[in-house]
């Protein structure tokens, strides 16, 4: 990040504005891909004159930057309509989208509306893993077509591969193809738990080996020394700081009006239905309580030698089951990172297998005492 | 007599207040400014229709302590180096249509 944006980010933190939002147009997709956490099913979206009116309490609420994502957003007719608007009230736009929908037409539309970006997701280099992925055949073709297409028109593009046990071995490929495109690859190591909190797709996460491979690639992590360093731990400064920007210089509106702190925190906070945008986000009893966090105050993750290194998100936390607790999927992140686990993971692991001896002697109640204590034991 | 000059914020940018400070971005290349204090105040009042030597006078020489010749200088120095990167256009006639420093109109 430039120093002016940090600059920027510190002041806007300063000041309580919501400097970042991320508004869902829709939820409703072309594509069903394998790990989405979203409902396709519309159960009551804005309109038209309802989003453009949040847009405009949103500018004068102090949103910058403004990224319009969904489901998929061009399965919205009035899509360029909403679009015209932001650019009247100068967001900065970036736009993510599967990029199915996206020809010669849309493509010089976007370049006249000023896009300052476009996130297109592309699984694998290979088109029968992404179409398997994505459940829409074709749609390897048609997504590539519109990184082509905006790339002519000079859009910055940014190519995000979600890496999961589907198309394991194919980042190198992406990151190769992105290239070639003249694109942007990012890399997303992360399946996070569907918005209703159902944890069945976290089984599509890739491995710890995997994970540690991803982080140890100098190509995709730059200098693989630095960042799998052992950290030293958290100092005073870590200690007082924000966990992210989550409620703080940020947040999430779903298609519904409904107010999170992140699209990956999925606390209600209000409803733009109700309330206006800036009540919610300056008085939230929720969002209040998210700017509260610290690390100072979480026991285990405060201890930990990763405090003051760890991307901890509090989304995830929260769909762990305590905003304030773990995010066992980022201890895995930094376990896999350097080798060395988190305080989490220490304690997850004794809490498990003094689990497990109750339960063995609960057991040996029933049975053969000595035979099960002695296995429950060794284990 | 030297002519008036009008000044216009171009469409083809993001911008945001931020306090006293003006966050802008050209959506041309992505470059981000930010503007202090004062340019903010003509930032905000270059409406395309207001002379800049108006703005000067109305709403910057009216607030702090800076003689109008100056003031004026300094404010030209200003909308040239913006005009330069795109985000503000500098005629010497009234702007009324859409100010799109890349000639397209949103």
């Amino acid at each position: 990040m430039s120093g002016l944006i940090v600059e920027m980010a510190a002041k806007a933190l300063k000041l309580n504005m919501p400097l970042s939002v991320q508004l869902d147009l829709t939820y409703r997709c072309n594509e069903r891909c394998v790990h989405c956490y979203l409902d396709h099913d519309d159960h009551g979206e804005m309109t038209t004159a309802e989003i453009k009116e949040l847009l405009d309490q949103m500018a004068d609420a102090g949103v910058f930057y403004l990224t319009v994502s969904g489901g998929e957003i061009m399965m919205r007719r009035d899509f360029f309509e909403i679009l015209e608007h932001a650019r009247l009230r100068t967001f900065c736009i970036k736009l993510k989208t599967n990029g199915v929908l996206i020809r010669k037409k849309e493509a010089q539309r976007l370049r006249e509306l000023g896009v300052e970006s476009v996130q297109i997701s592309i699984y694998s280099h290979r088109s029968e893993v992404h179409d398997a992925i994505t459940k829409l055949p074709g749609s390897f073709r048609q997504s590539i077509e519109a990184v082509r297409l905006l790339r002519k028109h000079g859009i910055h593009v940014d190519m995000a591969n979600v890496l999961m046990i589907h198309n394991v071995h194919d980042y190198d490929g992406v990151k190769a193809l992105a290239a070639e495109l003249g694109s942007q690859f990012i890399i997303d190591p992360t399946i996070t738990p569907m918005m209703d909190g159902d944890r069945s797709i976290l089984g599509l996460n890739v491995d710890e080996n995997t994970l540690r491979e991803v982080f140890h690639n100098e190509a995709l992590a730059g200098n693989v020394e630095e960042f799998c360093a052992v950290p030293q731990g958290p100092g005073q400064e870590e200690l007082n700081s924000l966990p992210c920007s989550a409620g703080h210089t940020a947040c999430y509106v779903s298609p519904y009006g409904d107010v999170y702190p992140c699209v990956q925190f999925p606390l209600p906070c209000g409803n733009v239905r109700r309330t206006k945008f800036v009540d919610i986000w300056r008085h939230s009893p929720q969002l209040n309580e998210v700017r509260s966090i610290r690390l100072r105050d979480m026991l285990a993750c405060s201890q930990c030698i990763h405090g003051g290194t760890c991307t901890r998100c509090p989304g995830l936390a929260f769909l762990e089951g305590n905003m304030r607790g773990p995010s066992y999927q980022d201890c895995e992140k930094s376990y896999a990172r350097t080798g060395i686990p988190s305080e989490n993971l220490k304690r997850r692991k004794a809490s498990s297998q003094h689990l497990q001896l109750v339960q063995i002697q609960a057991l040996a109640s029933l049975a053969d005492n000595t035979r099960f204590l002695e296995t429950s034991i060794a284990k | 007599m030297k002519n008036s000059r009008y000044v216009a914020r171009s469409t083809a940018i993001a911008a945001r207040a931020l306090g006293d400070e003006t966050m802008v971005m050209s959506a041309t290349d992505s470059t981000l400014f930010t503007l202090n204090e004062i340019a903010s105040v003509i930032w905000a009042a270059a409406d395309g229709v207001t002379p800049l030597d108006q703005i000067v006078a109305n709403k910057i020489c009216t607030q702090y302590d800076i003689t109008p010749e100056l003031a004026l200088t300094d404010a030209e120095t200003l909308v040239e180096d913006l005009a330069a990167h795109g985000i503000l256009l500098v005629s010497d006639q009234p702007v009324t249509g859409p100010a799109n420093a890349r000639g397209s109109t949103p």
